[in-house]
């Protein structure tokens, strides 16, 4: 690692050290008792694994505002199979292969059809949105108790982090290691940064996009079973917008919409910021409208800073 | 400097114009003048500041020296918007039109006629065909949108905003490069009406014969210095290209021995799929072998088609028809297959295409071959860089190293990480479109002694062959054993380099008669 990417790196996480130092000054120092931070933890699970997702795709160049509706979808899914009499496991990766699916959807659509993804992924939404209501009958579906819903459930020191938590540390390193460790992931950057350098390369683009939008949308599955996990059923009106958030968090943390950038470790800590907001707003009994002028604040602030490093400082290496 | 009929200032003058970006000087008090009712054609190859000129006559850039008039009045233009104020339109080879817009609302852009602070239509529909009509085309309706025009009509219509906005001074860079041959000639008719008009007129060219066709007067720029001029009617298409050329420098380009080996490389008939004005002129076909050993020269202005015939090669740009032969493989192929089969292609445009600016030098450098770092599609970054780190080396590449980002290199070095993505390769045939442009003459040298060594008999190597085109004849010259020129698609006849002088190899290119 370069210093100039370590200066990067710590620039957002210097953010979120001020970002929790300026809560805990607010709440006290209850604020940083461990149950408060499992409560943050388990509070960022569904963001955090759907970001970092995201981050693929960002990183490619792409964007994909189909989030929320795929988690929905997913959680629909998992009910009904639940319901069905399916075991969990298979349910759970049911719900999976089901978010992958659209996943794969929405990379056929922006390679064959040459349309942009804002556009593509903006119309798959609505007919994921649509495809969830529909599968659940407009209403939630409540499905049988099994160990599925314990997945982000209080631990009360029993263990160290509910099990949701761990995979998502797990599953977050993977997309470290693979887009820094393998030629899919340096395609990846290289699509994003500069798709005719890529075609000239020959990278395989259409393959490799494809299987961007689909992984993405396998960890976006991965957050719809947590979702189900905190919700114990169904909703096919859950997530709206939370698209928006998982974007939000990607670029806090050092993605660039135009590609080419963004680091996994990043959008974990973007997505920190915004719970610490999200929860030391709360606990000082702020009301909700002061967390979304604070976050909202706060996205456009990153990427104002972020502009200005990488135009004055690029010395500083 | 002649005689014309205006009396009084000329329309545009400048005088003593000197500009220097580091050590280089791109122009040398340079001086040029327009009269009213006059074209001053002007004349120069690649890299012989005519782009420079443009940029301090359209307020891009500021001379570091020297003056400039418009009717008298200095001229001193700080941005581009001061110099269209002050009456100088530019009408450059990328035309700048809005195309979703109507012809109308493109040929009062900014300068729209209100009604009660509204938009007058009515009013901007008649001003708009009356300056259409100036120019005589009022067989283009002000209500078409843009987009739907043909290059030739929103060309004119470029032009029709000049006039309207009240230019004193219209300066056209290269206009015929995407216009066919009858568009060339309804061009020329429309400015030689303008210039009775008594509008005054820049044209700048490669083709002397255009210059020789539509302006009065020429002026001829080589190395950033004026190098002669005067009347076209008395200038021949020989001693224009004289001026232009002038003494050439040889030695910058070394020549090791070297032995023509096999074919490695047939292209017969090759024909483009689509031949849409939007790409200009694209080869109708051509034909070449290219030998192992052997440097082979493609010479042709830009717009020729030289760049689209080694897309299509590569894959990149569709083709029709005709045969492609890489070694043992026959048949068209995308690029990944190009590279399999030990082909790699430089891409003329660094910028867009050659190069991924935000990402590191490594990652630019390998991107094309990244199998050797690791097994099963992983890629360790150590044996990434220590393999970027060999060839920035070799190449006395100047960077901080592997993981420096490729934008923060200089113009030069950045050339060489593309070149040493080939290098990487190992292809067996390099494709190389400008491999020079835009980087300091010291990168050059090095460039030309790289190319030189890859074709060179060498103990222990095989020597691989270069496929070249460039605008800068001196270079091709240099280097290559044999070379084509291209011209309005159509590529010529191979000739042995050293049969060829600059001299004949300009007149072919700019449209003389072939060499």
């Amino acid at each position: 690692m370069t210093t100039r990417s370590l200066i990067e790196r710590a620039g957002t996480f210097v953010g979120l050290v001020l970002v929790a130092i300026i809560f805990g000054l607010l709440v006290g120092p209850q604020f940083f008792a461990p149950t408060n931070l499992e409560l943050m933890a388990r509070q960022m699970a569904i963001v955090s694994i759907a970001a970092v997702g995201m981050t693929i795709v960002i990183v490619s160049g792409g964007i994909d505002l189909s989030v929320g509706s795929m988690i929905a979808l997913v959680t629909v899914v998992i009910a009904q199979l639940l319901r069905m009499g399916v075991s969990p496991l298979f349910a759970a990766l049911g719900g999976i292969a089901t978010a992958a699916l659209c996943g794969s959807l929405n990379g056929v659509l922006i390679t064959q059809l040459r349309v942009v993804p804002f556009i593509v992924t903006l119309g798959t939404m609505l007919v994921i949105r649509g495809a969830a209501k529909g599968l659940g009958e407009e209403r939630r579906i409540e499905a049988p108790a099994t160990w599925l819903n314990d997945l982000l459930r209080v631990t009360r020191g029993e263990t160290f982090l509910p099990s949701g938590i761990w995979a998502v540390i797990v599953l977050s390193l993977l997309v470290a290691l693979l887009l820094r460790y393998t030629r899919f992931g340096r395609h990846v950057f290289a699509i994003g940064s500069n798709e005719r350098m890529a075609r000239l390369c020959g990278v395989a683009i259409t393959r490799t996009k494809i299987i961007v939008y689909a992984l993405s949308a396998a960890f976006v599955g991965f957050a719809g079973l947590l979702q189900f996990s905190k919700l114990s059923v169904g909703d096919p009106t859950v997530a709206v917008g939370l698209e928006l958030d998982v974007i939000a968090a990607v670029i806090i943390g050092g993605g660039s919409l135009l590609g080419g950038r963004g680091t996994v470790v990043g959008t974990l800590i973007g997505a920190a910021i915004m719970t610490v907001i999200q929860i030391g707003c709360s606990q000082k009994g702020l009301a909700n409208w002061v967390q979304q002028i604070v976050t909202g604040g706060i996205i456009v602030a990153a990427v104002a800073l972020d502009r200005f490093r990488s135009t004055h400082g690029s010395g500083a290496s | 400097m002649s005689s014309t009929p205006a009396a009084g200032p000329p329309r545009f003058a400048m005088r003593g114009i000197r500009k220097a970006f580091g050590a280089t000087v791109a122009l040398d008090s340079v001086a040029l003048s327009v009269n009213q009712g006059e074209i001053c054609g002007l004349i120069g190859q690649n890299g012989a500041g005519k782009s420079t000129l443009m940029s301090i006559l359209s307020g891009a850039l500021q001379p570091d020296a020297g003056e400039m008039w418009i009717d008298d009045q200095p001229f001193t233009p700080h941005s581009p918007i001061d110099a269209r104020r002050a009456g100088v339109a530019m009408i450059y080879q990328e035309l700048s039109l809005a195309p979703h817009l109507s012809v109308m609302e493109n040929i009062l852009m900014g300068a729209e006629p209100l009604r009660f602070g509204l938009l007058d239509w009515p009013r901007m529909r008649e001003m708009a065909a009356h300056a259409l009509d100036t120019l005589g085309h009022n067989d283009i309706p002000p209500d078409a949108n843009v987009g739907t025009l043909s290059v030739a009509a929103q060309q004119i219509v470029e032009i029709a905003r000049a006039i309207a906005v009240g230019s004193r001074v219209l300066v056209l860079d290269e206009p015929t490069s995407s216009l066919g041959r009858a568009d060339v000639e309804h061009l020329f008719e429309l400015l030689r009406n303008l210039k009775s008009q008594g509008h005054a007129i820049v044209y700048i060219s490669h083709f002397i014969e255009e210059v020789k066709a539509v302006a009065d007067r020429f002026i001829v720029l080589r190395d950033g210095r004026n190098a002669g001029g005067g009347e076209t009617a008395s200038a021949t298409h020989d001693a224009i290209v004289a001026l232009m050329v002038g003494q050439s420098v040889d030695n910058l380009f070394p020549r090791s021995p070297r032995t023509r080996g096999e074919a490695i490389l047939e292209v017969s008939a090759l024909e483009p799929r689509k031949n849409t004005e939007e790409h200009g002129r694209m080869p109708a076909s051509a034909s070449f072998t290219l030998h192992r050993g052997e440097i082979f020269g493609i010479a042709g202005v830009l717009g020729s088609g030289r760049t689209h015939l080694l897309r299509m090669l590569f894959g990149l740009e569709p083709v029709r028809s005709g045969r492609v032969r890489v070694g043992v493989y026959s048949g068209v192929a995308r690029p990944h297959q190009r590279w399999m089969q030990g082909m790699g292609l430089l891409s003329e445009d660094r910028k867009e295409e050659g190069l991924a600016l935000t990402l590191d030098v490594a990652d630019n450098l390998t991107m094309s071959k990244l199998s050797p770092f690791g097994p099963a599609g992983l890629l360790f970054p150590a044996p990434q860089r220590s393999a970027a780190a060999r060839w920035i080396s070799e190449l006395a590449i100047k960077c901080a190293g592997p993981a420096q980002k490729a934008g923060e290199l200089s113009g030069g070095n950045q050339q060489k990480i593309a070149i040493a993505r080939l290098l990487h390769h190992d292809v067996d045939i390099l494709v190389l479109d400008e491999p020079t442009r835009g980087i300091d003459v010291g990168s050059k040298a090095q460039i030309y002694r790289l190319i030189d060594a890859l074709v060179a008999d060498a103990p222990g190597h095989t020597p691989r062959a270069v496929l070249m085109v460039s605008s800068y004849l001196p270079e091709l010259l240099g280097l290559c054993d044999r070379i084509a020129v291209m011209q309005r698609g159509h590529l010529g006849e191979a000739v042995p380099a050293e049969t060829l002088t600059e001299h004949e190899l300009l007149m072919a290119v700019t449209g003389g008669t072939a060499a």
